[in-house]
């Protein structure tokens, strides 16, 4: 188990006192809403797709140290990424980042919300703007699987 | 016993709980009384005795054993009448808790007496147990769910309840008898008499009153009335639903099965007594010997002894947290109307934050919305901290905690 005092570093604090991306966007190609029922973390992010490449993303919400650090980490992973590398990334990626891999099972939901909220804000885009309604529900089924 | 500090220090031996450490070799310090209480070995040890030389099943058997299940079962039935002044035993139901208990009224009375436009009045301030049933209930019956809402000071807008009663739709007005956030202690008496001008039902939810203050049912004059066992020392999974008998005579039964019947046939079947009727299945009967266990432990220190230590508490730990800078306390100051029940908000740190760091002192408090997601809309806030005492909580304790947010503090450079 992590100890408060490794969780609570310097570059979480910072994250959480001074959020990367944080805002909205207006004109969003897609847009998605999700919340941590137990805790009340609650985190919308707004995405612009252009030719298939995640060009802006912007999230707003409530939440914790840890979740808002780890929203921030995320929306700088995804900019500029296509949506099949967005399709990839890995909760390890977002964890790995932060130094958060042995965060208790309690805290891992803050940690991954915004990872889960992405991943939806994907599916709920390929699903306006694919055929192929199959690779829709993988993705429906790794988000719902991601904790 | 004396309500004196030393005389509730002393309590702290028959908690075994109580002597071990947590985390980084830390003294458990804990604060979440309101969401469930530690066990004394009283309660503990009644269970393994009734394992070890009583166990049987109740109501059926003949035998030595199960004779002494039952009467061990029963007797915790009439510890309860006495507890709260009930005169008549067979109002008493047992249920898994205070969940169940709403819900089985909300089901086996609200099903044959609600009917489309009929209003159920809840309050801002209640736990989603008291919210969600009567949601589920006037949605299938096209009936009204309306709210007293909450003031600044976190007591309720009793002029609300006059305009909605004043509409004449009102069939029950539901409402905690003490907030499990802001710990407020409801006017109960105000609220049931004006629901009784207006020949109105009411249901409270004592979950959290029960264990911390004297409540007289036959005083308070209610019509339900329900609570849980492991918020007042006793094991999980036991609580109690009171009824009036004249209401509880008009309920259909709530689970169809074996104990709630007097005869079945092929297709149809007459209902047990009461309370039988609303006990199906095997029951559980462990807890229910534990239960009592712990009401015989609350008895021996007195209602009103334990009320007076968590004054004193409360007393100390608003004090003392008045003092924090940037520390908000949530609802009213005035220690005669609330319980041991602590909200706050530390600055701009996040509840589940602050909870964190201090756990690594070994204080185990609660963050988040405390299944109070209505009154934390209310009171504009995501969430918050909640600290809350019960009898072995001391003044040192309180301490620890109030030094440990200069910990916080130091992490997010406040």
């Amino acid at each position: 188990m992590t100890g408060t005092a490794d969780i609570y570093h310097e570059m979480i604090i910072d994250y959480s006192r001074n959020p990367i991306n944080f805002g909205e966007i207006k004109d969003h190609d897609v847009t998605f809403h999700d919340s941590n029922p137990l805790c009340g973390d609650s985190i919308d992010i707004d995405m612009k797709i252009d030719d298939d490449k995640v060009t802006d993303i912007k999230f707003h919400g409530n939440g914790c140290a840890i979740c808002m650090a780890c929203t921030s980490v995320l929306t700088e992973i995804t900019k500029g990424k296509t949506l099949d590398e967005v399709r990839k990334i890995d909760k390890k990626d977002i964890l790995g980042e932060l130094g958060l891999e042995h965060l208790q099972a309690v805290r891992i939901k803050c940690a991954l919300l915004s990872l889960k909220v992405v991943k939806s804000a994907l599916y709920t885009y390929m699903g306006e703007h694919l055929d192929d309604s199959q690779d829709v529900d993988k993705l429906k089924e790794e988000a719902a699987n991601l904790y | 016993m004396q309500s004196t500090d030393s005389s509730f220090e002393n309590l702290r031996k028959d908690f075994p709980i109580l002597k071990r450490t947590v985390r980084d070799n830390k003294k458990l310090v804990y604060l979440d009384n309101a969401s469930t209480t530690q066990k004394p070995n009283q309660v503990i040890d009644s269970i393994t005795d009734y394992y070890q030389n009583h166990n049987a099943n109740i109501h059926r058997a003949v035998y030595a054993l199960a004779e002494e299940a039952t009467e061990a079962y029963e007797a915790t039935r009439d510890k309860i009448a006495n507890f709260i002044n009930i005169q008549d035993r067979q109002e008493i139901i047992f249920v898994r808790g205070t969940t169940e208990a709403i819900n089985l009224v909300a089901y086996a009375w609200g099903r044959p007496h609600i009917k489309e436009g009929d209003i159920i009045v809840t309050t801002e301030y209640e736990h989603h147990s008291n919210i969600v049933p009567w949601q589920l209930l006037t949605q299938e019956k096209k009936a009204k769910l309306e709210y007293i809402g909450v003031n600044d000071d976190g007591e309720l807008i009793l002029d609300d309840l006059d305009k909605i009663l004043a509409t004449g739709k009102v069939k029950l007005v539901t409402f905690s008898l003490m907030s499990n956030v802001l710990g407020t202690i409801t006017d109960a008496k105000k609220i049931i008499e004006k629901c009784k001008a207006a020949g109105v039902l009411t249901l409270i939810d004592g979950a959290q009153a029960v264990p911390h203050m004297k409540v007289d049912l036959e005083t308070l004059g209610c019509d339900f009335f329900a609570f849980s066992g492991h918020k007042m020392l006793g094991p999980t999974g036991i609580g109690v639903l009171w009824v009036r008998k004249s209401i509880l005579e008009t309920m259909i039964p709530f689970h169809g099965g074996g104990d709630m019947i007097r005869e079945v046939h092929k297709y149809e079947t007459t209902w047990n007594d009461l309370p039988y009727k609303f006990e199906a299945g095997t029951p559980n009967i462990a807890d229910v010997v534990g239960f009592g266990a712990a009401i015989d432990y609350l008895t021996k220190i007195g209602m009103d002894n334990v009320r007076e230590h968590e004054i004193e508490l409360t007393t100390y730990a608003i004090e003392k947290l008045s003092k924090v800078k940037g520390l908000h306390i949530y609802g009213t100051k005035d220690i005669s109307k609330r319980g041991g029940v602590i909200s706050f908000n530390f600055a701009d740190v996040h509840p589940h934050d602050v909870a964190q760091i201090i756990d690594g002192e070994g204080i185990a408090i609660r963050s988040g919305h405390h299944c109070a997601q209505v009154l934390m809309e209310r009171l504009n806030v995501a969430a918050t901290s909640r600290a809350s005492f019960y009898i072995y909580n001391t003044k040192e304790e309180i301490d620890v905690l109030v030094n440990s947010l200069n910990i916080v503090a130091k992490v997010f450079k406040l």
